[in-house]
């Protein structure tokens, strides 16, 4: 593992007086898979929110690709792509006119060769001539990852991109992620409540907690520092406030 | 600006059109009723009051036409923003590699789109049904266009900043705001027939100057000059003004997570 693509250095939100992201730091090094674990209202979504430049920090630097995203925004956004359970792609058009109009954003070359590539990566070619939004919940998620790939990002922020999907899709949707970061080398932040994703995906997991960061390593150091069976027991545990009794400190 | 990403965001809206064509009724009908109300008043005034009347009463029908230039403009703008709420695809454009100058460039492609619809049948319809031609406005037609879609435009970023400001219970804004200044813009009475006050108003408005250039264009042939000076004088400041207030409701909703509180309505 190589240089780091995404350094987030002392990073706070506040939304008022109310701290979602508190002090947060870390950085996703090339070709890795970081997992952002944390119950609800954490702040995962806070922080992929931010390094898309939607939402400003309060305090704190956010740099990618060696570039303070504040300062080269679009040259960023331009390298990179996100999926999240928070959007979807107009439902009025078709699979393949809104594939067309997200290539042409991110000025992907040979664009239409692309769209058939990453809606047979996904195993819904045969959807592109379908309204966007006749999908199921599990396809139109989906065709949010075929607008991900599409312009072969070098970062790719995923949240929560397994959610709606039945435990078959579910994996298809993972190793499509794997194959991925295999041949392009994409570089990648994945939150998810699934901790059967996180096990199987990720390389490394932050777990956040209250806007914090608890603690971070491979999913294996991660359970036997809070010495539990699983992934899912220190999720419950950190969820329910247990994270302080047995924890190291953090490091 | 970028004329490849202007491209894309306009072509999203061209297939939103060729895909849902019943928004062409959209399009047409309002300018329609209102071309059918005011072209029938026309007639029924042509018909008893003859001479007594001070301007060429056609000049009503024109009037429908350009304010319509104005508000198709400012709809454009405005819808096209409300368009990425309603599909919860907002976060999708603003975390795309677009600019701010993109964004507003594509929004007053579109509005100029849909002007350029509307008042082409309106013009071809009132010349068929009330006689009435819109080229007899000759060349001034060209910069009374022009105003009012600048106007138009900075209007449509007006009602999208507050818009993004107070959220999506300010809808509304992007259907009322150019009916605010309507009764101020002298569309269809002159402006000296306004109390004193509503005319100060009117004189800060860059369209009622249009409006009256109309009325003077019909009944002379001309206008004064000053008045399309003045009018393009304060259009540079609206459409500057209004550029200034999109540019930072964007960064205070870039601070308090407003973008995101919109997807997640
Ligand atoms: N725009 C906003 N204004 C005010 N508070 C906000 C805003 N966005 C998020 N918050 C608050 O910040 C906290 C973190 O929210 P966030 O969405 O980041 O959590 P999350 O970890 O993604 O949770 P989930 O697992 O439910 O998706 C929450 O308490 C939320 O209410
Ligand atoms: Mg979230």
């Amino acid at each position: 593992m190589s240089e780091s693509v995404l350094r987030v250095a002392d990073l706070v939100k506040r939304f008022g007086d109310f701290a979602a992201v508190r002090n947060v730091s870390f950085e996703i090094r090339k070709g890795e898979i970081l997992g952002l674990l944390g119950a609800n209202g954490a702040g995962k979504t806070t922080v992929i929110n931010m390094m898309l430049g939607l939402i400003t920090p309060s305090e704190g630097r956010i740099e990618v690709f060696g570039q303070d995203l504040a300062s080269h925004r679009i040259e960023i956004l331009r390298r990179m792509n996100f999926c999240s359970t928070y959007t979807q792609l107009p439902g009025n058009l078709l699979v393949g006119q809104n594939l067309n109009v997200f290539g042409k954003l991110y000025r992907v070359p040979d664009l239409d060769r692309r769209i058939d590539e990453v809606l047979d990566l996904l195993e819904i070619g045969h959807l592109k001539k379908r309204v966007s939004g006749h999908l199921s919940a599990g396809e139109s998620t989906r065709l949010n990852l075929c607008k991900a790939l599409l312009n072969r990002p070098e970062l790719l922020l995923l949240d929560e991109p397994t959610a709606s999907l039945d435990p078959d899709i579910a994996d298809k949707v993972r190793k499509a992620v794997k194959r991925v970061r295999e041949e392009d080398g994409a570089t990648m932040l994945y939150t998810s409540h699934n901790m059967r994703d996180v096990e199987e995906v990720c390389d490394r997991v932050i777990f956040m907690h209250k806007g914090k960061i608890l603690h971070q390593g491979t999913p294996a150091e991660i359970v036997s520092h809070f010495q539990e069976k699983s992934l899912e027991d220190v999720f419950i545990r950190v969820a329910r406030g247990g994270e302080l009794e047995t924890a190291k400190p953090i490091d | 600006m970028n004329l490849h990403i202007i491209q894309a965001l306009v072509l999203r809206y061209l297939y939103l059109y060729t895909r849902t064509p019943v928004r062409l009724v959209e399009l047409l009908f309002w300018p329609l009723v209102h071309l059918l109300v005011w072209g029938y008043l026309t007639v029924f005034l042509q018909r008893h009051t003859g001479d007594a009347f001070p301007y060429e009463i056609t000049f009503l029908i024109g009037a429908v036409i350009l304010w319509d230039v104005l508000f198709r403009a400012q709809q454009g703008v405005a819808i096209f923003f409300l368009e990425d709420v309603w599909s919860r695809n907002l976060l999708n454009i603003f975390a795309a590699p677009v600019t701010t100058a993109d964004y507003l460039g594509s929004t007053y492609v579109v509005g100029l789109l849909r002007a350029g619809v509307t008042s082409t049948i309106l013009g071809v319809l009132s010349l068929v049904l009330y006689s009435f031609n819109v080229l007899e406005l000759q060349w001034y037609l060209i910069p009374f266009i022009i105003n009012l879609l600048v106007f138009g435009w900075a209007l449509g970023m007006i009602s999208t900043a507050l818009i993004v400001r107070w959220g999506p219970a300010a809808e509304t804004l992007a259907w009322a705001t150019p009916f605010f200044i309507q009764p101020f813009a002298a569309v269809f009475y002159p402006v000296d027939g306004l109390p004193p006050v509503m005319q100060a108003f009117s004189k800060a408005l860059p369209c009622s100057y249009i409006f009256e250039g109309m009325r003077d264009v019909l009944k002379d042939g001309t206008l004064p000059m000053r008045d399309l000076v003045l009018a393009s004088g304060l259009n540079v400041v609206y459409l500057a003004a209004a550029g200034v207030l999109f540019v930072s409701v964007l960064k205070t909703a870039r601070d308090k997570g407003l973008l995101t509180k919109f997807a997640a309505q």
